[in-house]
């Protein structure tokens, strides 16, 4: 049963990094080819760092991410706040299923009705353009919010509610109680909701592809445009390139997770307490 | 307090909304939308066409330019994108029976050609096509040939030629059609000699019935994946265009021996560069076009988008044939003569609504079975 239950596992883990396997093994290959390996060489990392186009795609794409990440984790910690304060029970449910409305809505519904918005409320401006930068910006901050919110609340409810009152018992104005007693005990569940925020901005594809406008183009809407020809692989560097920084935080993160650290010496500490009962 | 910060936010959002919408400025924005990968980008030390144009124009007219380039994947994409009304590009290069359809719905501007004197190099067999049968919208920007590409080392030489390649049992298991309807159906009806652009319902049943019997010799239906498919030798039988086989040489396997042929019925594009409607600049794009057409750029993309260029310059050029090969100009560039008739004869045109709807329930019942 172990034995079975390891080679599932192992089927898991070949199914989920195969294919990321190929793409890195193929983005040093000398010849443009998916199939055939010609030799070892850095000429598509060369190509991809000269390519203007698609480095301008990626800053678009980091900007717009770091900034609907920022914006939507402050709105939705705020939003999440208020929530848990609501003292009307109806009131409160009613605004937790309208705020996982985008979450729930297929990302193609979200993307037109954006769209259609921002276009009525250009012309009704007399815009000759209603989509660019910003327009792109509010459909992302739309749909990371839910998600910053999932996050929170729970945080929220699981605090001492006599937490933030003994905060200004001792003197705390209700600001500084917030910002002294309150965030750092949810401060997991933020910090949870803006990497869940960056990276669900950062791939997000069809909304932003009905909301992007002239000028402004972040890199899936680059990539999927040129399967007229093939992809290049300048686009396998980048993926590689992009897994690679994303594994290191994510290593990183890891390692400073004060949680995953006493959730480690509780796990150490129950096993030293078993054994010692054993014996 | 509150009040102030939601007043703000909101003016803040509005504000973000409306950015860009206002010009001004000194620096003049062109926005130019086009095929991905479809432009000299400066890549493989090649030519940056849009960094190119930004220097010149700034030389010539001592104002800056900036070029917004951004991309599409399908013409049907770039249609969508620009009838929504929420943007505004000032040059576009859909293909052609795109222009016809942007043409009768009134989104193309006429070209003022005082402010394009390089059209003259546009070889005149690109005069008077059916999707601009005056002249008066487009300045042709590629063309090509549909071919079909066969593996020399699985392939009897007896057997090439026509489409029948494509019907030949031999080769079982051995053969790509495409996935998509418009071009899986105009193998068969050139194969039989129907009129691809036909209405009538019979002519698309026989190619249908065409298309049924070619189905179990089919390996499977494929668009891009044909290249990988191709090179590594898992098919050796494919149609695809003229400039794509390059790249398929370009990366074939070892053991694998690419080689092209024309049939003698074959569906032919030509991507022209027009203004839109929603243009800010017409004066712009004008020129924007015309240094488009003049010799270099024209060459490096030509070299770059490796697909047949109708500018006399390009295809004239001794480094650019030196470039290309002899191999490559004789596939790309077939005999000119009688060109524009064989195009309005059986390049491929938009079907009315019902006959493309009849034809996609067609296919429908292909893939199923």
């Amino acid at each position: 049963m172990k034995r079975a239950s390891k080679i599932y596992t192992a089927l898991v883990m070949v199914f989920l990094f195969a294919p990321i396997a190929i793409l890195l093994v193929f983005s040093f290959n000398d010849a443009k080819s998916l199939s055939v390996f010609s030799g070892f060489s850095l000429h598509w990392y060369r190509e991809l760092f000269r390519d203007d186009e698609t480095l301008k795609a990626v800053r678009n794409t980091l900007v717009l991410a770091v900034s609907a990440a920022l914006i939507s984790t402050a709105m939705g910690t705020a939003a999440a706040v208020g929530m848990n304060r609501m003292r009307n029970k109806v009131l409160r449910q009613t605004m937790d299923s309208v705020t996982n409305i985008p979450m729930i809505n297929p990302d193609i519904i979200t993307g037109i009705s954006l769209m259609l918005m921002f276009v009525f409320v250009g012309r009704l401006f007399g815009a000759a353009t209603s989509l660019n930068f910003g327009t792109m910006l509010i459909a992302h901050i739309t749909f990371c919010l839910p998600y910053v919110i999932l996050q929170v609340l729970p945080k929220l409810q699981q605090m001492d509610k006599a937490l933030p009152e003994a905060a200004m018992d001792l003197g705390c104005t209700p600001l500084r109680a917030f910002f002294k007693a309150e965030l750092p005990e949810i401060m997991p569940g933020v910090i949870t909701g803006l990497i869940m925020a960056f990276t669900l901005s950062l791939d997000d594809f069809v909304i932003s592809y009905f909301t992007s406008g002239n000028g402004f183009q972040t890199l899936p809407i680059r990539i999927y445009n040129m399967t007229k020809k093939t992809v290049t692989p300048k686009m396998y560097a980048l993926a590689t390139i992009i897994f690679f920084v994303i594994l290191t935080l994510l290593l990183i993160s890891n390692l400073y997770d004060e949680d995953e650290v006493q959730k480690r010496r509780a796990a150490r500490q129950i096993r030293k307490a078993s054994k010692e009962a054993k014996t | 307090m509150k009040k102030i910060i939601a007043l703000l936010t909101a003016v803040l959002l509005l504000s973000a909304l409306l950015a860009g919408c206002g010009g001004g400025g000194k620096t003049l924005t062109l926005n130019v939308y086009n095929w991905g990968e479809y432009i000299s980008d400066g890549s493989e030390d090649s030519f940056n066409t849009v960094r190119e144009f930004e220097k010149w124009y700034q030389e010539t007219y001592g104002q800056k330019v900036k070029v917004n380039y951004t991309t599409f994947a399908s013409n049907e994409d770039m249609y969508a994108k620009l009838s929504s009304g929420a943007v505004s590009y000032d040059v576009v290069v859909p293909s052609d029976y795109m222009i016809a359809r942007m043409r009768e719905n009134g989104m193309l501007l006429e070209l003022n050609f005082d402010n394009i004197p390089n059209y003259e190099y546009i070889d005149k067999s690109f005069r008077g096509l059916y999707y601009d049968p005056d002249n008066k919208y487009t300045v042709p920007y590629t063309y090509g040939v549909t071919g079909i590409i066969y593996d020399a080392n699985v392939v009897d030489e007896e057997d090439v030629g026509g489409w029948e390649l494509l019907w030949n049992d031999h080769y079982k298991g051995n053969i790509l059609q495409f996935n998509n309807s418009r071009d899986a159906f105009g193998t068969a009806m050139y194969k039989l000699g129907l009129d691809v652009n036909s209405t009538d319902r019979d002519v698309w049943n026989q190619a249908l019935a065409e298309l049924k019997a070619q189905a179990p010799l089919v390996k499977s239906y494929v668009m891009d994946e044909i290249y990988n498919m191709m090179e590594s030798g898992e098919a050796a039988i494919g149609a695809y265009y003229a400039g794509d086989y390059f790249t398929m040489i370009d990366a074939q396997a070892d053991g694998v021996d690419l080689r092209f042929y024309y049939p003698e019925r074959t569906n032919y594009f030509v991507d022209a560069m027009c203004i839109p409607s929603c243009c800010q600049n017409k004066e712009l794009a004008e020129i924007f076009i015309n240094y488009m057409l003049s010799p270099e750029p024209a060459i490096a993309n030509a070299e770059f988008i490796y697909y047949a260029c109708p500018n006399t310059q390009v295809f004239n050029n001794d480094d650019y044939i030196q470039e290309m090969g002899a191999e490559a100009m004789e596939i790309l560039y077939p005999p000119m003569s009688g060109f524009s008739s064989l195009y309005n004869q059986y390049a491929f045109r938009a079907l009315d609504e019902q006959t493309q709807d009849y034809v996609n329930s067609l296919w429908e019942s292909l893939k199923i079975n």
